[in-house]
């Protein structure tokens, strides 16, 4: 399989294994703060460095109507000085300190991480410490940042039909729910948003009891946790600052099919997507009955929907699977199809779809897995030495409503699911009403909806 | 015992204050060295193995077939089809990735200590016996051509096709590796043995391995996985001059934002400026928020979400390359400011200050690409396929603050060549006085 060949796809369908990474508890330590900050050590003491990462439960998805992008836009500007530092100067700091940073924002969180050498982790405490309390923003770096996030989204989006296309298809997926919304903005409204709007979401979410702290690397934790304090625990919880209140999805009664054409689009597709439950606080077992329903279905070359619609039938050149279970709020099962020559994108649909329907009929190999199971141990092991990545995991779970006990018991969990939880989710799952199915072609492609 | 453990020259190597990166050089029986960074606290080893060569070994009117090739090695091998390859892989849960790029064909595989004779015999399969059945042949065949087919519309592919299209045009390097439809169209079962023969040989090849393996089991190993490759292959292409005029020259897209590939003639790894022109591209367009083209052209005057330029020292050419995207009416814009820090740091080098902070980032970013097997891995087997020895990790950060303030200077009037500075520009550019490049379909 020539992955590269199906970077486009791929990247907008999940780019790593689908399995969170192990649990590793015996290298975490967490702790709290008085003022509500959450903290996680991850230790690995192999290399002096560490990573430090602050983040935020704000992400796209808190935007207020009107002013999607705001959270992006805001991360942005985050960079342009506080009280004490000029514009830039948070950057050139940790670079002339031998560092990297940056930082990235999705529908649930924000955040910021530096990578430094291990004995510069206070320095990058104070600094995150300062900006989280004390941006100071000007009209005219916010005009040309504004150009900036412009330019971002045609570079990720406007240049790219899929892109725009995924874009297309999560709007109809989420019919009352921000999820819907771009995490880069729509550009009528990215185009209007100003320093107001920054300062208003900065007002609204930033603030220690609404920010989660990571600390990866060559690391003390009693010496992080006295860090931590110093920095961080000094500033005071904003009671203004609230638990998240969301609009939610009413129910899904009437399946949504889309067409996009683009003369820019030289290999067509067919994605459909069904909303689906997300892993939630002590109740992750559907969550991880999917997760393996989606590594069974198309998580590899011996996949059942690779196996159908590759191996057997020559109906597709790439098929795929996906589901990305960790998320405040109901997400997307996903399944992809990219026909073969001479292959329709209905025909290519229907054979999906026949997959489908026959695995629901013939079950779990178990053989097959067994193998996933294994991997899936295998990735514990693997996993201790990228803690750049754990830390991304763990973040991740915190930002989106779990816990650490919840990172930690997920690969047993995700050990315990039986053939026949995996094929009642599936039933349970792959119900069109709840389900955006897309056709992405060219202008002159054939096909009929 | 199957294997004697062949001479384990051990440069134990600790590079003051920090890590302390324990290189091993290993040699085996059978002929084979290996850079080795020891690593037992985790049960798993990466290995990054290169052969020198890659897709440029391709044969002539046989454009695409060392890529084509290297796509089917783990799509059966031995007395295992693709998907009997496939469960095995999964079953030992190994990760093996297989890649080609015009100097080099990698390959990159990491498994665990509890199953590592059956993952390297497995591995040994996909590298001396792929089947090349042509079942699989023609699966993959379709993947890449259906590969071919989108980058035609994806600009970013485009810009760098036109661009080498341009410089290199009767090299390999002028061309897409990938090949074309037409040509991996033509390509034979046939010619897909001769492109595994030429490239995958023991006198090109380069490892490195980091994780819980000793030198002896190393030294084994290596004799086991390539023991079974031909000793030889044939000539690397002939050194090329790549061309530069200067000027820009325009594909028509109809895309909203503009793609500019940029650059002219570069400096090579051995080159005894390297490390100046090195330092200088940091402060001029290395990546960071703090270089000039990264200030002037996003940060001052938000053109665009990111501009870059690096130095590409390849095996038959030396290049000098940069990137930029910008809306179709602001790309002239940016072409301009690029164009003027060109000019001003060929003519004035950089300032004191730049080059301090360019000194203390590089240095105190370089211990941290030490982070784990696998980065570890590649950093040993990209030293060797440079030419350095393994005291390059302790003297490298010497080496950078050495530079002053004269040397860069000198190199930046030696290297920069505003004149020559060319651009391809695909999209719908506004205001670009340049040559609009007929479109082929």
């Amino acid at each position: 399989m020539l992955h590269r060949a199906f970077t486009l796809v791929a990247a907008m369908v999940c780019a790593a294994p689908v399995w969170a990474e192990g649990s590793a508890s015996d290298q975490v330590t967490t702790f709290t703060l008085d003022n509500g900050m959450e903290a996680v050590v991850i230790e690995d003491h192999r290399a002096p460095a560490v990573v430090h990462m602050v983040w935020y439960r704000a992400g796209s998805a808190d935007e207020p109507a009107g002013v999607s992008g705001i959270a992006h836009f805001l991360e942005h500007l985050m960079f342009k000085g506080t009280d004490t530092l000029g514009p830039g100067e948070f950057s050139q700091i940790v670079a002339a300190n031998g560092g990297t940073d940056n930082a990235f924002t999705s529908y649930d969180y924000t955040g910021y991480f530096q990578r430094v050498a291990a004995d510069r982790l206070e320095l990058m405490m104070q600094m995150e410490a300062d900006r989280m309390v004390n941006l100071r923003l000007t009209e005219d770096e916010v005009l040309t940042e504004r150009e900036v996030i412009l330019e971002e989204r045609n570079q990720r989006v406007e240049n790219d039909p899929g892109s725009l296309f995924s874009e297309q298809r999560r709007a109809a997926l989420y019919m009352n729910h921000r999820y819907g919304v771009p995490i880069i903005g729509w550009r009528h409204e990215m185009e209007k948003l100003d320093l107001q709007d920054a300062l208003d979401f900065y007002a609204a979410n930033y603030a220690p009891n609404n920010a989660i702290l990571v600390v990866a690397g060559d690391v003390d934790p009693a010496e992080v946790e006295q860090l931590a304090q110093k920095h961080y625990g000094v500033i005071p919880a904003d009671p203004a600052v609230l638990p998240r209140q969301r609009t939610q999805e009413p129910p899904q009664l009437s399946e949504r099919r889309l067409v996009m054409r683009d003369p820019r689009v030289a290999q067509p597709y067919v994605i459909r997507t069904y909303l689906a439950p997300e892993r939630d606080p002590g109740a992750q077992e559907k969550a991880a009955a999917l997760t393996m329903l989606a590594e069974v279905l198309g998580g590899g070359q011996t996949s059942v929907l690779n196996r159908k619609l590759q191996f057997e039938t020559n109906t597709v050149v790439y098929t795929s699977a996906f589901y990305t279970g960790t998320a405040l709020d109901d997400t997307g099962f996903g399944l992809v199809a990219v026909p073969a020559d001479g292959v329709t994108l209905q025909e290519a649909e229907d054979a999906m779809d026949k997959a489908v329907a026959e695995f629901i009929e013939e079950g779990v190999d178990a053989e097959q897995l067994e193998r996933i199971k294994f991997q899936i141990r295998a990735q514990q092991i693997y996993a201790r030495d990228e803690v750049d990545r754990l830390a991304r995991r763990y973040g991740g779970a915190l930002a989106s409503g779990l816990t650490v006990e919840d990172v930690q018991a997920w690969p047993d969990i995700l050990q315990s699911v039986t053939e026949e939880q995996i094929i009642a989710v599936a039933k349970e799952i792959f119900d069109r009403r709840k389900s955006v199915t897309g056709w992405l072609m060219g202008a002159e492609q054939e096909g009929t909806l | 015992m199957r294997h004697l453990i062949g001479a384990v020259v051990a440069a134990l190597l600790a590079v003051p204050a920090w890590a302390e990166i324990k290189i091993q050089q290993v040699e085996s029986p059978g002929g084979f060295s290996a850079w080795l960074v020891e690593e037992p606290s985790i049960p798993f080893v990466s290995i990054e193995i290169m052969f020198k060569g890659g897709a440029s070994l391709d044969l002539p009117g046989k454009r695409g077939a060392t890529y084509l090739m290297t796509g089917l090695l783990e799509e059966g091998a031995g007395d295992l089809d693709a998907r009997g390859f496939a469960r095995e892989i999964e079953a030992l849960a190994a990760q093996f990735d297989y890649d080609v790029s015009d100097d080099y064909l990698s390959v990159s595989a990491k498994f665990l200590t509890e199953n590592r004779d059956e993952a390297v015999e497995l591995l040994r399969k996909s590298l001396v016996e792929p089947t090349f059945d042509d079942e699989s042949v023609a699966r993959v065949r379709a993947q890449v051509i259906s590969g071919l087919r989108s980058d035609q519309t994806d600009p970013d592919e485009i810009v760098s096709r036109a661009f080498d299209e341009l410089a290199m045009a009767g090299h390999p390097y002028g061309t897409a590796y990938e090949g074309t439809q037409e040509s991996v169209m033509g390509l034979t079962r046939a010619d897909l043995v001769t492109a595994h023969r030429n490239a995958l040989v023991r006198d090109r090849v380069y490892v490195g391995a980091a994780g819980d393996i000793s030198a002896g089991e190393l030294a084994a190993l290596m004799d086991d996985l390539l023991g079974g490759l031909p000793l030889a292959g044939v000539d690397l292409p002939e050194q090329i001059d790549p061309v530069f005029d200067g000027g820009v020259t325009v594909v028509p897209f109809d895309t909203p934002q503009s793609v500019a590939q940029f650059g002219h003639e570069g400096i090579t790894r051995d080159d005894p400026d390297f490390f100046p022109a090195y330092v200088l591209n940091v402060i001029l367009g290395g990546g960071g928020f703090e270089a000039r083209l990264m200030t002037e052209v996003r940060e001052k005057r938000g053109l665009t979400y990111g501009v870059y330029s690096y130095l590409v020292p390849k095996t038959s050419a030396a290049l000098y390359l940069g990137r930029v995207a910008s809306a179709n009416d602001r790309i002239a814009e940016a072409i301009e400011v690029i164009r003027a820090e060109w000019t001003r740091m060929a003519t004035e080098g950089v300032t004191a200050d730049e080059l301090e902070r360019a000194k203390t980032y590089l240095t105190g970013a370089y211990p941290l690409r030490f982070d784990g097997n696998g980065p570890i891995a590649n950093i040993l087997v990209g030293m060797q396929t440079q030419g350095l020895t393994p005291e390059y990790i302790v003297t490298r950060n010497d080496n950078v603050n050495a530079v002053t303030l004269e040397d860069i200077k000198r190199v930046a009037a030696r290297i920069l060549q505003p004149e020559n500075l060319s651009f391809v520009v695909v999209g719908q550019p506004v205001g670009l006085d340049a040559e609009v490049q007929p479109q082929d379909g």
